[in-house]
């Protein structure tokens, strides 16, 4: 693996995806909150991008602006999504159908949900190259056999036949992601991909994920909340919170050598570097409600920093050393620390 | 103790009982659980042995499937075991009936995985809090006692006394698991069962509940079984770790030695297998992939069950059950056992691969 120096995306094309000051207002019963707070980052082909965060921070909600799955209750409102140097959030239905499966591409959580029930999984594989390729039946479903081998589907030929309640969770991810890359995407996007399986599972599908990667030259999104697959599969890091990027990065210098105090709090607080029988050091209260996001700095009700400037002014994301930005008045103090 | 001129017998008598050590709080032995019956009988538990000792926690740990849930069931008295035995402080709770068995069923509680779905959202927390006293009458018998006794239990756990009359909707996810175990120590259990207590929690929240916790055992010396899929929270909790697969503990041991210096190859995949934040890049490169997935429990491989999935395994795992291998402790070093079940047990060297 190369070291993680990121040099300036000229030169090799351009970043694949670039995302700048994504907005995103949701309508709820008690009036309209933005959860999507002008959030914006690159990722080139081949490289892993994380969005890391805990739940209600926009993470998902980013995802699924960029490939225009949103709920009707959301909406975007401002920023730009470039896909290969398009913007998709101007594109019409039609113009972002087209994109959908051989350039931008997305894995869901749960798999049983993504499935559809009342189809055989070989037809539901064979659906892409159906739609963008015009191929026959057969052809298709040869298709989608292979596919089926390649993603370590056991017995693809007869199993094609069978549905997805009769798979196991883990083949149920195996076809989710199959289904995902089967028109070669420049863009795979996956969304918590293996929170719900086993930890020896786990680690199968994030291994598939990066030797189809590295196989495809795919640039990734993989959203997470698990600070360890971020540190194992990640080349750089997102860290949100309420909506707004806090912390942004290569993950092996932002894990070691964290600038935003939520950053190193998550750090903190996981137990496997923690003295076993001691408290371990948690981050007071909880994540606010998009409601109720405080005014200034998003994160300073529950920050061990914060001062009567961070009421006041809501810091702006700042280049904290090369390729590495963070959204705190106080970093320098913790870089110190 | 006072200091009696008395006989020898007096004095030694409730000594000279459990001479040796007193009964562990729990032991849990040989026991077997299936469902169903016929072709479709499942055996969930197969002969499985546990022990938590007085202010413990034991650490529960292997993957869906395996018959942690089945096994908390058990020790809940909730299920009852084919064969086997189930000794609480000394007593099996299964030959308990009315009065003696509700007297015992107190002494264990719960703590649910997912706080949203296992509290009643239209009870206020004091409501929740106190429910258990309304089958339990004798233990908090007036109302002011148990308002004083709320306000108690709401501080131990980190909650405001004001937060009495709130209900659920108005707690965010750490709140409500807080009035979960709030709610559990309202009977002044010995041991609480914790079945995946913070995997539904936010990372940043995670610490906190498990803070309390570990501030719990050490103020009011609870014990824990607590199951977990996640293998640092295990290790950061646990005393005593017990590891299963379909139904069987496969290795057992102090938390260190298990973690350090595992036995059965499931173990070492596990822990391997479980990412860490590790960013060199290194732990990435050792890790032991596992091939395919848990067999299913309808139709457990032959001898060693393990071995479907298992680099090492040969002929001889097909055949025979494997036997128990002791890693360390035996009765005369005083040492807690380490003992896994395999016909290759791992190296004696501290986990370098």
């Amino acid at each position: 693996m190369t070291p993680s120096t990121l040099p300036a995306p000229a030169g090799t094309g351009g970043p694949a995806l670039e995302v700048e000051g994504l907005c995103v207002d949701l309508r709820t019963p008690s009036g309209t909150v933005r959860a999507v707070n002008g959030v914006g980052f690159q990722v080139r082909k081949g490289r892993t991008l994380a969005l890391l965060g805990e739940s209600g921070c926009g993470k998902s909600m980013t995802a699924l602006s960029i490939v225009g799955l949103l709920e009707p209750t959301a909406e975007v409102t401002g920023g730009s999504v470039k896909v290969s140097g398009t913007d998709v959030l101007r594109l019409g239905q039609a113009g972002r159908r087209k994109l959908a499966g051989p350039v931008l591409s997305i894995v869901f959580q749960d798999a049983l949900t993504a499935l559809n029930p009342v189809q055989p999984v070989g037809r539901q594989l064979a659906e892409p190259f159906r739609i963008h390729r015009g191929m026959s039946r057969r052809d298709a479903r040869e298709k989608a056999v292979e596919l089926m081998t390649r993603v370590g589907i056991p017995e693809p030929r007869l199993r094609a036949r069978a549905y997805p309640h009769q798979f196991s969770g883990g083949m149920r991810q195996r076809l989710l992601i199959a289904m995902a890359v089967a028109l070669d995407p420049d863009v795979l996007i996956a969304d918590e991909p293996t929170t719900a399986l086993d930890v020896t599972v786990q680690a199968q599908i994030m291994r598939l994920l990066r030797d189809l990667q590295t196989e495809r030259d795919m640039a990734l999104v993989l959203i997470t909340h698990d600070l360890a697959v971020v540190a194992q599969r990640a080349d750089d890091v997102v860290v949100m919170y309420a909506g707004n990027v806090v912390e942004t990065g290569p993950v092996a210098e932002v894990f070691s050598r964290p600038r935003h105090p939520y950053t190193k709090g998550l750090l903190d607080s996981v137990p496997e570097h923690a003295v076993r029988g001691r408290p371990l050091p948690a981050v007071p209260g909880s994540p606010p409600e998009l409601s109720a996001v405080p005014s200034g700095c998003v994160f300073r009700a529950r920050c061990p920093l914060a001062q009567e400037r961070c009421a006041q002014e809501r810091p702006r994301l700042v280049s904290v050393g090369a390729s590495r930005s963070a959204a705190c008045h106080f970093s320098e103090e913790l870089d110190r620390a | 103790m006072p200091e009696t001129p008395l006989t020898d017998a007096t004095a030694a008598g409730p000594r000279a009982e459990g001479s040796a050590t007193p009964p562990p709080l729990l032991e849990v032995r040989g026991v077997t659980k299936s469902f169903g019956h016929g072709r479709r009988r499942l055996t969930a538990l197969d002969g499985v042995d546990v022990r938590v000792e007085r202010g413990q926690t034991l650490g529960l740990v292997g993957e869906s499937g395996c018959g942690k849930s089945t096994l908390a069931r058990v020790v809940l008295g909730l299920e009852r075991p084919d064969s086997g035995t189930v000794r609480f402080d000394g007593t099996d709770p299964f030959t308990l009936k009315g009065r003696e068995l509700l007297a015992w069923r107190r002494r264990v509680q719960m703590v649910f995985q997912d706080p949203f779905a296992s509290l009643n959202a239209r009870m206020s927390a004091a409501d929740l809090i106190g429910e258990p006293w309304r089958t339990h009458r004798d233990i908090v018998p007036t109302a002011q006692a148990r308002q004083r006794r709320i306000s108690e239990l709401l501080s131990l756990v980190g909650l405001r006394e004001s937060d009495a009359d709130r209900y659920p909707n108005e707690f965010s996810g750490g709140q409500r698991q807080r009035i979960g175990i709030a709610r559990a120590l309202a009977l002044d259990p010995d041991l609480i069962v914790c079945d995946e207590p913070v995997s539904a929690l936010d990372l940043s929240v995670q610490a906190q509940v498990l803070n309390v916790l570990s501030e719990l055992r050490e103020r009011l010396g609870v014990s824990y079984v607590f199951i977990s899929h996640d293998l640092s929270v295990v290790r950061h909790v646990s005393d005593r770790v017990t590891v299963m697969y379909l139904g069987k503990v496969i290795e057992h041991g102090p938390a260190e030695d298990v973690f350090d210096r595992p036995v059965h190859p499931y173990t070492a995949a596990l822990m391997s297998a479980a990412p860490t934040l590790d960013v060199s890049g290194q732990a990435q490169d050792d890790e032991i992939q596992l091939r395919g997935e848990i067999p299913s429990p309808y139709d457990i491989p032959s001898g060693c069950r393990f071995r479907t999935r298992c680099w090492q395994s040969e002929a001889r795992c097909a055949e025979l059950a494997p036997p128990v291998v002791i890693r360390d402790g035996t009765a005369d070093t005083g040492r807690e056992p380490h003992e896994g079940l395999c016909h290759f047990p791992l190296g004696a060297g501290p986990m370098e691969a």
